[in-house]
């Protein structure tokens, strides 16, 4: 078993957080809790920034006419998707959970290069600040994938621009993909072996693959792009012998995986949260694992399910369409594993254990609904269409950011010393769901009567759904608002909380104090039981799952 | 229409199967949504802890039977999917029966213009006929567009540089939208029109109302304007491939290469002749009419170039064809 | 990876807290490095593939403006990054022998050869400039057929050659910053790791051109 600490009282005890004061020691600092929560602070500011964006749309599309000219709507779409694909939902959980955590749940006491993971956040910051001048510069309006020819030589608004802005956070992404996977490889305590990992370690480490290897592909496909708005040498222009649809293979060829980029963490944190409130080792341990391996894997030869329509060989699109149905598999398999977990567990309800059955839920209709967009002759009918929105926000929102709040709510106190009030959250999370699913049900519907996307005025036998939908994302923006009141509230003047509050294992609860110190532990962790011991096994069992 | 419905009308052979498709998704993916509901529910309720000092329930590390049983069970429903997915889609991507009416659609910012080789031209409407195979040619002036008709569950990009095809037969008169598809700018969600489907001795009529005689017809006036019967009908002297019954069928070129006379290779030969050359000719003999034909006219001249062929069965080739200037 | 049985105690400054000890300092930059490679193997891939397409799509075109490549230019910067390549490697094998004075003159000479490569492709960009053929609004080219396939064609030319070239200059940099530390005594037989990364990085970028240079120069004269 392993040894819980002997401190009372967290109060006076130098941690992380008090060990040093000043801006100095938060801009210049190399430690990886500190520059997670550097993270978290810009990523939700463009959490809201990319909010600000949605609100706008759809106040929109209360009417059929509109609200704002077309031009300012198709600004508002292209700047919300860039946001919040590039600047929220691709940093978010790893840079902020997967920072402060990979290292101590390893039992090491920092990132193998805390160098490069404060370079990573200024790299962050830096596109972050070129993406925002794009925006007040007056905005893009070329959606967020880019598509040529119309963003090569068509549009007259940032392309550059933003396309460097996304251009430089690819490069955030890809150092801390880095820092990740020598990590994980080089820096684990003695006794941690890959076996005894906890799964929010396997989530990013197969998060990280996909960040080094796919990143660098629209790293070149944007500056292809921008070298040929500037020189109209025609690569993908067809009046000057080029090929449009070569951008769209580039663009995707990162893009997919990068849904799996945004979803695998989020899958990492659900699976911790899961054990942890059922008390119970998560049912299937290898098959979770090995899972996330294959979605980062198989996630990489789906790219051409987004062009189904766009002209792709008919026999490319099959094959493209088999291996798209092949990654849900795995998938599946978690959702399975996490309800078989729960099977003659212990199960409580505090409110990340809320978030993890929101996502279950919303996540298996996300996925599934997935599966009508793989098959090729419905996606002929819905592609480009709002069945395509509901499917990617009920695994992106519905997804992972109930995982991130979930997430942000379960490791709050190993955080930030304190506990946040567990009434106010609870009701915040049922806000969110209840939220979400009126925002978000009825663009399946609308999809499927033929609604297309990106559309600022519609047919006027649409505005019923549209209505309800905007309703929805009021309740939504309700739910969101409220955790940032009352976090920032609990992170003042909420009470200490106690070392572990909800008795979890993993090194980072049972081996760290609550809040860490700087260099994590006090004496090197030796690991010698497998993760999720609750039920206290002394021996190695045979993990046969 | 009084009744709500998840389902746009249905007005083509082809919507009634997408739609059934779409219905077994529905089932599996509700029955599967119901199932994992259920299953968390009921956990949650039937082992929720009771104190907090309920003993830590035993371990279950994991069971390979039942990993293996909840892989395969939905894989294999998964490939039913596909297997009835990838058959309908072939089944409408590939070309259409010998008698399909073809019909030119070209996209632009912000507007569909409409062909037919009677003559007649639309904006933003289209004109079918009940029971009859429809082929559509798509070509973009600009951007990529897409021609989408929710009412017959088909949408296809139109990209400039390229022809595509795709083909419906309509099934319920009616007036159905038609929407642009695919992110265009300012106005594309204005880029939108109606196709009208009529009884067929309805559209007989409405076929005779054209005005300025047949794309064919048209086509042979270009023909005639650009030189082109100079060389390539009858007094071709060694210089140029006739195009005489050509159309539709196979041509070898001086590399060795068999390709389709289709609408696509006489676009590039009008544009680029030098792309491709047929064994036994030369090059650098046509004149390149790069910028000097638009979209229209090359329309109009392929249309007359198919008249003088003899009709043949279609060949079963990709309907996707492309032409690079 | 060290062959060099000298290893950092705990007091060395050069042993980062975070690390236990200098195996895995090592170890670790090491993996982190070829995990960097492996990023800037997918960026070029992303351009090769652009090559792949239009070289297939155009193979006439291709072959003619083939004729403009400078080939004796571009082996002459292959022998010069293949001796680089060697030069750096005996720099390393310098550092791991404690020997300052052959690591800053191998330093020296790797540099000195990576700026004749960097002379060279000034010539070979000036040639072409001076025939009009770099893309944009001033581009010419002789045979009207190929006007638009040889623009794309000089484009990915350039695209490929280029972010090649900006790579070593930032080689050239990080050679520089390698000489001015060495100089200071930084390395010694227990530690030169920068000397071994740079090392890494420096045979990549060589690497890529031994791609480059078949074919962009070579494929192509018929």
């Amino acid at each position: 078993m392993s040894p819980t600490l002997p401190f009372a009282s967290t109060e006076a005890r130098t941690n992380y957080l008090n060990a040093d004061y000043g801006w100095k020691s938060w801009l210049f600092t190399t430690d990886h809790k500190r520059i997670a929560l550097l993270y978290l602070f810009s990523i939700t500011a463009f959490f809201f920034v990319g909010g600000a964006f949605a609100v706008g749309m759809r106040l929109n599309l209360l009417t059929p006419e509109g609200l704002f000219s077309h031009d300012t709507y198709n600004k508002l779409f292209t700047m919300h998707g860039i946001i919040m694909v590039f600047f929220f939902l691709v940093p978010s959980i790893p840079a902020t959970l997967g920072n402060f955590l990979v290292p101590m749940m390893i039992g090491a006491r920092d990132l193998a290069f805390p160098r490069i993971n404060l370079l990573s956040w200024y790299i962050y910051i830096v596109g972050g600040v070129i993406a925002l001048t794009a925006v007040v510069q007056g905005g893009v309006d070329t959606g967020w994938t880019f598509y040529a020819p119309f963003s090569s030589t068509y549009s007259n608004t940032h392309v550059i621009l933003a396309a460097l802005g996304v251009f430089v956070s690819g490069f955030s992404s890809i150092l801390t993909g880095l820092n990740f996977i020598v990590t994980i490889h080089k820096m684990r305590a003695p006794g941690m072996t890959w076996g005894r990992l906890p799964l929010f370690v396997w989530g990013h480490y197969a998060t990280s693959l996909i960040q080094v290897l796919g990143t660098p592909v629209i790293a070149i496909t944007l500056v292809l792009l921008g070298l040929e708005r500037l020189l109209h040498a025609g690569i993908f222009d067809p009046t000057l012998g080029g090929d449009p649809v070569l951008f769209q293979h580039l663009f995707w060829f990162y893009s997919h995986p990068a849904v799996y980029i945004m979803i695998l963490p989020g899958m990492a944190v659900i699976s911790e949260i899961v054990a942890c409130f059922s008390r119970k080792a998560i049912f299937g341990y290898s098959f979770v694992a090995f899972s996330s391996i294959a979605i980062a894997v198989l996630g990489f030869l789906v790219w051409g399910h987004h062009l189904f329509v766009a002209g792709q060989s008919m026999y490319a699109s099959m094959a493209f369409s088999f291996i798209s149905f092949l990654v849900a598999v795995p998938s599946a398999i978690k959702v399975f594993n996490w309800t078989a977990t729960m099977y003659k567990g212990s199960v409580s309800f505090e409110t990340p254990m809320l978030y993890a059955f929101g996502f279950i839920g919303l996540f298996t209709i996300g996925g599934l609904t997935g599966l009508f967009l793989a098959t090729m002759a419905i996606d002929v009918h819905v592609t480009d269409t709002y069945f395509v929105i509901a499917h990617f926000h009920y695994v992106m929102v519905g997804g992972m950011v109930m995982a991130y709040l979930g997430g942000i709510h379960f490791w709050f106190p190993k955080i930030t010393g304190r506990m946040y009030p567990e009434g106010w959250a609870k009701f915040a999370a049922l806000v969110v769901f209840v939220g979400f699913n009126l925002t978000f049900f009825p663009q399946f519907i609308l999809g499927y009567q033929g609604m297309p996307r990106r559309y600022a005025h519609y047919a006027p036998e649409f505005q019923v759904l549209n209505v309800m939908s905007t309703a929805g994302a009021s309740v939504l923006a309700v739910g969101y608002l409220l955790p940032m009141i009352y976090l920032t509230w609990a992170w003042r003047k909420g009470p200490r909380a106690p070392q572990n509050p909800w008795n979890a294992k993993g090194l980072e609860w049972e081996q760290s104090p609550t809040p860490p110190p700087t260099y994590n532990f006090e004496r090197q962790p030796v690991v010698t039981e497998p993760a999720y011991n609750y039920s206290g096994e002394q021996q190695e069992v045979n993990l046969g799952g | 229409m009084g009744v709500f419905s998840i389902f746009p009308e249905r007005a083509s052979t082809n919507a009634g199967e997408v739609d059934a498709l779409y219905a077994f998704l529905l089932v599996v993916g509700v029955g599967m949504t119901a199932l994992i509901f259920f299953f968390v529910f009921l956990f949650a309720v039937k082992y929720r802890r009771k104190s907090p000092d309920d003993p830590a329930p035993k371990a279950i590390h994991g069971s390979i039977p039942l990993e293996i049983t909840w892989s395969v069970i939905p894989f294999l429903v998964m490939l039913v999917m596909f297997a009835w997915g990838t058959k309908l889609y072939f089944q409408n991507y590939t070309l259409p029966p010998n008698n399909a009416l073809d019909i030119y659609v070209t996209g632009k910012q912000w507007m569909w213009k409409v062909q037919y080789p009677t003559g007649q031209r639309e904006i933003n409407e289209m004109h079918v006929p009940v029971g009859r195979p429809v082929k559509l040619i798509l070509a973009s002036e600009d951007v990529i567009h897409s021609f989408f008709i929710p009412a017959f569950r088909l949408k296809h990009d139109v990209v400039p540089g390229s022809y595509q095809t795709y083909w419906f037969e309509a099934t319920k008169p009616g007036r159905y939208h038609i929407f642009c598809a695919e992110y265009c700018g300012t106005n594309h969600s204005d880029m939108g029109g109606w196709v009208t489907v009529m009884e067929p001795s309805e559209y007989a009529n409405w076929l005779t109302g054209g005005t300025g005689g047949s794309m064919r017809e048209q086509g042979e006036k270009l023909f005639q304007q650009y030189g082109c019967v100079t060389c390539h009908v009858t007094n071709t002297q060694g210089r140029c491939p006739s195009l005489l019954n050509v159309f539709g069928k196979p041509v070898v070129l001086d590399d060795g290469r068999t390709v389709l006379a289709d609408e696509a290779y006489i676009r590039e030969s009008i544009l680029n002749p030098n792309a491709k050359i047929v064994k036994g000719y030369s090059r650098d003999i046509m004149p390149v009419f790069e910028g000097q034909i638009g979209e229209d006219g090359l329309l109009q001249l392929i249309a007359y170039i198919k008249s003088l062929s003899a009709p043949t069965p279609s060949p079963a080739a990709p309907a996707t064809t492309r032409s690079t200037k | 990876m060290a062959d060099s049985e000298a290893t950092l105690t705990a007091h060395e400054p050069e042993l980062k807290h975070h690390f236990d000890d200098s195996a895995q300092q090592l170890e670790s930059s090491t993996l982190g490095m070829w995990v960097f490679l492996v990023t800037e193997v997918m960026f070029f891939g992303g351009m090769f593939g652009a090559y792949t397409v239009y070289r297939n799509l155009y193979r006439e075109a291709f072959a003619s403006t083939s004729h403009f490549m400078n080939v004796t230019i571009g082996a002459a910067n292959t022998g010069v990054l293949i001796c680089s390549s060697f030069t750096m490697a005996l720099a390393v094998r310098s550092a791991q022998l404690g020997q300052k004075k052959a690591l800053i003159a191998f330093l020296i000479l790797t540099l000195i050869l990576g700026c004749v490569f960097l002379s060279l492709k000034y010539v070979e960009y000036h040639e072409k400039w001076a025939d009009h053929h770099v893309p944009g609004p001033g581009f010419q080219y002789a045979d009207p057929r190929y006007f638009r396939q040889a623009q794309i064609l000089f484009f990915l030319y350039f695209a490929m050659t280029g972010m090649h070239a900006i790579h070593m200059i930032v080689g050239a940099g990080l050679l520089t910053t390698l000489i001015v530390m060495a100089a200071r005594d930084r390395f010694s037989a227990a530690w030169y790791t920068p000397v071994e990364m740079i090392g890494l990085y420096w045979h990549f970028v060589d690497i890529v051109w031994i791609f480059l240079f078949p074919l962009l120069y070579l494929i192509g004269h018929t």
